[in-house]
């Protein structure tokens, strides 16, 4: 199949990848860039593992062509904190229990850090709206709720701007 | 995913030049949440894929003279961001009722009006009409839980899965297609048609247009509007039944009424007769439960699918009562 040339700007670094048009930005992101955080759940938009950012908003991979995204602020989970280091949503998770399988948590996170951007302090209700593109099989909900809880607590206590920025990953082309 | 031509036009003319006059050759992108999941299993298999994200004047809503325009490819979030919007609760509560966020934040009123149905033998590859190799219909015989029990004469036994549809007719909405010889405009009541053959389409654009404007009356802002759905799940799920109503009150008296249902019927059901009852008469529960069961007086349900009559009806009580009380 015919390959087109795109430039991506995924979690700050510009990538070129050479790909067929109807290649997902789930696959491209998993295999041409090497960042498989992002997972392939339900691939029909219906569980929300494969969320990413776009230009800051939480959209599904799975149901978007890498091609329609040239020239776009993609950020995936692997994007949230510099390696070795954990965003707050991510110590949230991490302290709270926010993980079972785990298999999920990547899209969680993302949902989560879209919503303290937009709204730093939600009341459960918007936690539960925010968190609903998003499915957890094990249905640790409560734990991911409190996760929530905890990630918003650290992220009070972080200056924004460290915070907010994307941080280049460790992308292996 | 079979593979295609990709293509990114910065205009409409562009676009409309990339089009094919035959369905199924070209398809247009626009959130792509409908789209992709049609191609990934191979019920959509164009040669060329238009996407129209780059087309600036698509986008966004305006206040004209003559109401409300909205872009197609106007996002679902956008559309309940938008405070003009917030006096057509009917419309911003079937925004809501698209109940992923994520998918708000892609789905366009567009692709709203212009996805595809949910029948899920569609969705594997046995037709719109669902037929087997006999030409006998498939659906009254068989899993028809969530089929139509209004407007189900046959062929077609699917139900419109538009969110937008019931409100925007119940609201008077028009809708604007741009195609190869111009522009061309209808009522959205129109847009919206019973296909008789296999090779026809639940709406009337044809395969060389594109659905480009909403417009939404002025004299809309002045019905007491509102939608109620029904639905399985509270999230990531499609409603089973689902009424819109538009009423114009007088002195606590409807002087004019629409009630039109969704998910019951291959189109958006409007039910005349039922709307015609509130005429002149102040609404009460006990009209408004009127109103229900005569909505549904000529439903004809399917094998597996009485059940539906009953949200129906409950929907279109619940929803006169929400419009009349300031909407919800």
């Amino acid at each position: 199949m015919e390959k087109i040339l795109l430039k991506l700007c995924v979690n700050g670094e510009t990538c070129q990848v050479a790909v067929p048009p109807n290649k997902l930005l789930l696959d491209v992101l998993r295999e041409d860039l090497g960042l498989t955080g992002s997972k392939r759940g339900c691939d029909d938009s219906s569980c929300g593992c494969c969320a990413v950012l776009i230009d800051g908003t939480p959209m599904l991979s799975c149901v978007a062509l890498a091609a329609s995204y040239a020239g776009a602020e993609i950020t995936t989970v692997e994007g949230l904190a510099p390696p070795g280091e954990l965003h707050p949503v991510q110590e949230g998770f991490a302290v709270s229990g926010g993980a079972q399988c785990g298999y999920c948590t990547p899209g969680f996170l993302i949902a989560t850090k879209a919503l303290l951007d937009r709204n730093p302090q939600p009341t459960l209700e918007e936690i539960r709206e925010a968190l609903s593109s998003n499915l957890c099989r094990c249905t640790g909900y409560m734990q991911i709720y409190e996760s929530v809880r905890l990630a918003l607590e650290r992220w009070q206590q972080v200056p924004r701007t460290a915070a907010a920025s994307p941080t280049a990953a460790q992308g292996s082309q | 995913m079979q593979a295609f031509e990709y293509a990114e036009p910065k205009t409409l003319k562009e676009a409309l030049g990339l089009l094919s006059s035959r369905w199924g050759e070209t398809e247009i992108l626009a959130g792509g949440t409908d789209l992709l999941s049609l191609m990934k299993n191979y019920v959509a298999t164009p040669r060329r894929v238009v996407n129209l994200k780059s087309i600036a004047e698509l986008r966004g809503v305006a206040e004209t003279s003559e109401g409300l325009r909205i872009g197609a490819l106007t996002t679902v979030q956008e559309l309940l961001e938008d405070r003009r919007l917030a006096r057509f609760p009917a419309l911003t509560a079937a925004a809501q009722g698209i109940t992923s966020p994520q998918i708000r934040n892609m789905g366009t009123i567009g692709g709203d009006l212009c996805q595809r149905p949910r029948c899920w033998y569609f969705r594997n590859g046995f037709g719109l009409l669902a037929r087997d190799a006999q030409g006998r219909a498939l659906v009254p015989e068989g899993d028809n839980r969530y089929h139509a029990i209004l407007g189900n004469d046959g062929p077609a036994y699917f139900v419109s899965a538009s969110s937008f549809g019931p409100p925007l007719i119940a609201l008077g909405a028009r809708v604007r297609i741009a195609g190869p010889n111009g522009t061309r405009e209808m009522p959205l009541s129109e847009f919206f048609v019973i296909p008789k053959n296999e090779g026809e389409r639940e709406i009337a654009l044809h395969p060389n247009e594109i659905l480009t404007d909403v417009f939404l009356p002025a004299a809309a802002s002045e019905l007491r509007n509102a939608t109620y759905e029904v639905r399985q799940r509270e999230f990531l799920d499609w409603p089973l039944a689902t009424a819109s109503v538009a009423l114009e009150l007088r002195e606590g008296t409807v002087r004019r009424a629409s009630i039109v249902l969704g998910h019951v019927a291959p189109i958006p059901w409007q039910a005349g007769a039922a709307a015609a009852l509130l005429d002149g008469k102040a609404l009460t529960e006990d009209l408004a439960d009127q109103a229900g069961e005569q909505a549904v007086a000529a439903a004809k349900p399917l094998s597996k699918n009485r059940y539906k009559v009953q949200l129906a009806r409950v929907a279109v009580k619940r929803a006169l009562l929400a419009a009349a009380q300031g909407g919800a």
